[in-house]
């Protein structure tokens, strides 16, 4: 029997069916002899295919190393493959968003002791303005308020000014969105393309896996998947969910359901 | 009233202890995940504990097991604060004995609410 170096898999079904009835009547002929010389056959069969698929594989693989420049070795070292490069790209969106989040916090920190203080002097000074304007004030009072007022307008306008700059530079702190935007939307590209790549992989293993007969048991995967303890961070698709809660208000009615 | 807030980010720690300044609740420590929060809990006399599900090292979940689990902490009331939003997930942290469950991202308001209802709870 010839084997091509290009079997296909129906080429593989019909050699296995031939084989399997000249099998069965060597053995009821009792040719033992030419029963072995068949299974030798089925065997170099399975081989060939097997190889054939294994290099396939092989040279996928060979070629996503080669697209991702996951081979550092081969790299000339300094500019590190494009996988870890994502990596430091998303490091530096956490670094920046971070940093971003201090510095509103820190500039939202200066700025609430301030309108506090307004707020409070403002409140005593709209006090005595009453006293003033239902003319209990004496000359003493009112010289002391006098001075309190302008005390205050000139705290004000440097508060309120202040105020005013912080404000824009909490604005200005925003501007990582979009520069970690752009970061995250290489990124995205990035692993759709090692995903395409991988599924090409898989599909080739699955082929090497038919010459092999294995079977995968993907139940520990699943098992994996269900353990809820671990955490799964936040929900993208919480309104396409059934078993995700869509807010607050979804957890106080599951809570009061079970009697909290 | 000692409060211990646990999350990894230090950023998300700082908005609630920030949260927590405003309601009058000043007195508060930090840690990052529930292997350094257990012991100060031992240790502190806390009143009060804030934590995140999704920690490194221990999660939220295992660290309020732990309290649970611990004579001198077991009645230690609890707020989750997380973005863990799946309904099992909650029912696991009711059932852990959990006081609160707070899904981020949240709102002060949503915040004092539950805290105030904790403590109603806890001293009626």
């Amino acid at each position: 029997m010839e084997l091509g170096n290009d079997i296909q898999f129906g080429d593989l079904e019909q050699v296995l069916k031939d084989h399997a009835l000249q099998l069965n009547e060597a053995i009821e002929e009792g040719n033992f002899k030419r029963a072995m010389q068949i299974i030798h056959e089925l065997n170099l069969t399975r081989d060939q295919g097997l190889y054939h698929e294994v290099g396939k594989l092989t040279r996928g693989l060979h070629n996503a190393i080669v697209n991702f420049q996951i081979d550092n070795e081969g790299n000339e070292g300094a500019e590190g493959s494009q996988i870890s490069d994502a990596t430091d790209r998303l490091s530096y969106v956490v670094a920046m968003t971070e940093k971003a989040a201090n510095r509103t916090m820190d500039l939202v920190e200066v700025c609430s002791p301030l309108a506090g203080g307004l707020v409070d002097e403002a409140r005593q000074l709209r006090g005595e303005w009453g006293k003033l304007i239902r003319r209990e004030v004496g000359p003493a009072e009112f010289r002391d308020l006098y001075k309190r007022i302008d005390a205050f307008l000139e705290k004000a306008e440097g508060d309120a000014s202040q105020l005013s700059g912080n404000l824009n530079e909490i604005l200005l702190a925003q501007d990582f969105q979009d520069l970690t935007g752009q970061v995250i939307k290489r990124v995205t590209g990035l692993v759709k393309d090692v995903e395409g790549s991988l599924v090409k992989l898989m599909v080739m293993a699955s082929q090497v896996d038919r010459y092999t007969g294995l079977v995968h048991d993907a139940s520990h995967i699943l098992e994996e998947k269900k353990s809820s303890s671990k955490g799964e961070g936040p929900q993208i698709h919480a309104d396409k969910r059934e078993d995700v809660v869509s807010g607050q208000d979804d957890v106080d009615d599951l809570l009061s359901s079970l009697g909290f | 009233m000692k409060i211990l807030i646990v999350d990894d980010f230090s950023t998300m720690r700082r908005i609630i202890k920030n949260l927590l300044r405003d309601l009058g609740f000043t007195n508060t420590q930090e840690a990052d995940d529930g292997t350094t929060a257990l012991p100060m809990l031992q240790s502190g006399s806390f009143d009060f504990l804030v934590t995140d599900w999704n920690m490194p090292g221990m999660t939220g979940i295992d660290l309020l097991r732990a309290v649970r689990a611990d004579d001198k902490l077991k009645s230690l009331p609890v707020l989750m604060v997380t973005a863990e939003a799946k309904r099992d997930q909650i029912i696991e942290a009711a059932q852990a004995g959990v006081n609160g469950y707070v899904v981020k991202p949240f709102t002060a308001q949503v915040l004092k609410e539950k805290i105030d209802k904790i403590f109603e709870r806890v001293n009626g």
